[in-house]
């Protein structure tokens, strides 16, 4: 940091400063004192204190600020040091010569950033601990946190929404199985871990964890393997145990539900899922993360598990899964916003990276109401039931969302509310779907 | 037991912040505001591994400094002093060494810890900490917090500076 004029006036919000210096035996020594900024130029006045300040060696010094919060902690951290060089006291005043800088404002650097920056500072300091020790350290967490954070469990909505729809759908049309059922959500929950799994893979091994410097808890992936709590082998594997999982699941529905169509649409899952970031296809770098995505949890998920109750394909499935393909690709698009930054500087040619804010916020907008108008389209011409209009009282959340990213577009951390948001407008929209299903269901059964 | 002078051992006691000053290998003093803990007779610092190069400094150079200067962070206490003392990194364990070493202390001053540490699982790194053990040597006190004045200076006894 450069010690100009502007840098030492940043000093003179603080009551006073501590110099520092290291003393003939070799110990640091500080003493507090008060100060004025000298006029236009770039050196401070320090009232000289008790302690002599000596003028034959560096000296720093340092002003901080919290703000207590009793009963809490703290808040409001800054604190700025400059180092340089002291004069003898003058009646009673010390100048100092700023000539080097450094500081933090978490008003200006947030916290979490902070940190995030600071992440290769810990894996150099812990493999240097590693080799003093002769055995690993490395950062642990409790394994059901470890569990959860690396399958980023919570988003296993994506996957619940559009298999209960396409069960629901068959339900309508046929006979229902509830093993079935069950094993069609318990392997496609798999195959959702397993590649998100894989994708934190791709992303950390692309550079694309390390140059986000703004992970949120709905974007920046899990960053197990860019914290080091897991080593490249070890996510590996469980990436195998669950593409494993997967495999075992989708075989049982194949003995019990033999069905071309079925292995074809588990087969395309798995291999949208994995080119989303591998290679040599690596969709989401090219700008098609979000068709890959909406294809996946989209059509693929409900369509599969309505084949897997029918052994047949069917228009009401693919319409009904329209909406919901929409709105998934639309959490990935604003789960983008923050990563923009670090996605650019990973190669990872999103479209929120290609676009501008407007157009963002626009096409976001389009998009939310398109995924409306077609579920009001498919009652109109009769694929889909009535009561699936329940599923427009999730429209109110499309304009806060929209709202919420024209205000916080440039700040990850108050966006993360507007990107909850987003991911309840999904998952309501789902859930009221098939409420609007059920619904049928019970009318059908009434009559 | 301590020997620090009581109204500094009280500083100890109620600060939320002290400035840390560590020398790096060119000799270069840095210093780093945390929150001093104070187990009656050492003076516990400690730090997130993502902060760690204060460690290293350290464990080159044991000779450090803690300031006690900002009377908001020491409720309303005027007093000042500096610590000088050598310091010890503790770090067998960075995952959970210093819970048993200082939480105790710690949440008695910011109790909010407990709160983020219910979250580790959503900064793993920062609860990856090593604490900082120093060693009082020589003590300079400014009652009031009038630095005009030469300090109050004391020293450890043989048997604790040795």
């Amino acid at each position: 940091m450069q010690v100009d004029e502007a840098l030492l006036k940043r000093l003179s919000v603080y009551p006073f400063l501590v110099a520092t210096w290291v003393d003939d035996a070799g110990y640091p020594i500080s003493v507090a004192t008060t100060f004025q900024t000298d006029g236009e130029a770039p050196t401070l006045l320090l009232n000289a204190p008790g302690l002599p300040i000596p003028t034959d060696r560096e000296v720093s010094v340092i002003a901080s600020h919290i703000r207590p919060q009793p009963g809490v902690g703290y808040d409001e951290r800054r604190y700025l040091c400059v180092w340089g060089r002291a004069s003898a006291p003058q009646d009673g005043v010390v100048t100092f010569s700023g000539e080097h800088a450094w500081g933090w404002d978490e008003a200006e650097v947030p916290f979490f950033e902070y940190s995030e920056r600071s992440v290769p500072q810990s894996r150099r300091y812990l493999e240097q601990l590693s080799a003093e020790r002769g055995r690993p350290i490395k950062p642990r967490l409790a394994l059901p946190w470890l569990i959860l954070r690396t399958t980023r469990l919570p988003f296993l909505t994506a996957t619940f929404v559009p298999v209960l729809l396409g069960l629901a759908i068959a339900a309508r049309h046929g006979p229902f199985d509830w093993l079935v059922a069950v094993l069609t959500i318990v392997g496609a929950s798999f195959a959702h871990l397993a590649i998100n799994v894989t994708n934190d893979i791709f992303d950390t091994l692309s550079g694309a964890d390390e140059a986000n410097v703004n992970p949120t808890q709905f974007s920046g992936g899990s960053r197990v393997l860019h914290y080091g709590l897991l080593s490249v082998r070890e996510l590996s594997t469980w990436a195998a145990i669950l593409y494993a999982g997967a495999i075992a699941v989708g075989l049982v529905l194949l003995a019990i539900r033999p069905s071309l169509e079925l292995l074809l649409i588990g087969v395309a899952g798995v291999v949208i899922g994995l080119a989303y970031t591998a290679p040599p296809l690596k969709l989401v770098y090219r700008g098609l993360g979000e068709i890959a995505v909406a294809v996946g949890f989209g059509p693929v998920m409900l369509l599969g598990a309505y084949v897997a109750q029918t052994g047949r394909l069917a228009w009401e499935p693919l319409v009904a899964s329209l909406p919901v393909a929409i709105l998934i690709a639309l959490i990935l698009y604003v789960n983008e916003i923050p990563d923009r930054r670090g996605d650019a500087a990973a190669g990872k040619r999103t479209l929120v990276v290609r676009l501008s804010q407007i157009a963002v916020e626009r096409l976001y907008l389009v998009a939310a109401l398109v995924a409306f108008a077609l579920v009001v389209a498919g009652v109109a011409v009769g694929i889909m039931p009535w009561p699936t209009l329940l599923a427009l009282l999730a429209l109110p959340l499309v304009f806060q969302v929209y709202r919420g990213i024209d205000q916080h577009y440039n700040s990850p951390y108050t966006l993360m509310a507007v990107m909850g948001t987003n991911v309840k407008l999904h998952l309501y929209t789902g859930l009221l779907l098939f409420a609007g299903y059920l619904v049928t269901l019970v009318i059908a059964a009434i009559r | 037991m301590g020997w620090l002078p009581t109204p500094v051992e009280e500083l100890l006691n109620v600060a939320l912040v002290g400035e840390l000053t560590v020398v790096r290998p060119d000799g270069r003093a840095i210093t780093h505001p945390l929150i001093p803990l104070y187990d009656g007779e050492r003076i516990l610092m400690h730090s997130s591994t993502l902060f760690s190069r204060k460690l290293e400094h350290i464990k080159a150079n044991p000779k450090v400094a803690v300031s006690l200067s900002d009377d908001v962070a020491m409720k309303g206490n005027l007093d000042r002093a500096t610590i000088q003392g050598t310091a010890r990194v503790i770090e067998d364990d960075p995952h959970a060494q210093w819970e048993r070493l200082i939480l105790d202390l710690w949440r008695r001053k910011e109790p909010a810890i407990d709160q983020f540490l219910k979250a580790r699982v959503a900064l793993p790194l920062f609860f990856e900490r090593a604490v900082i053990e120093i060693t009082p040597q020589r003590c300079l006190y400014w009652p009031g917090g009038n630095t005009a004045r030469e300090p109050q200076v004391s020293s450890a006894p043989a048997r604790a500076a040795a």
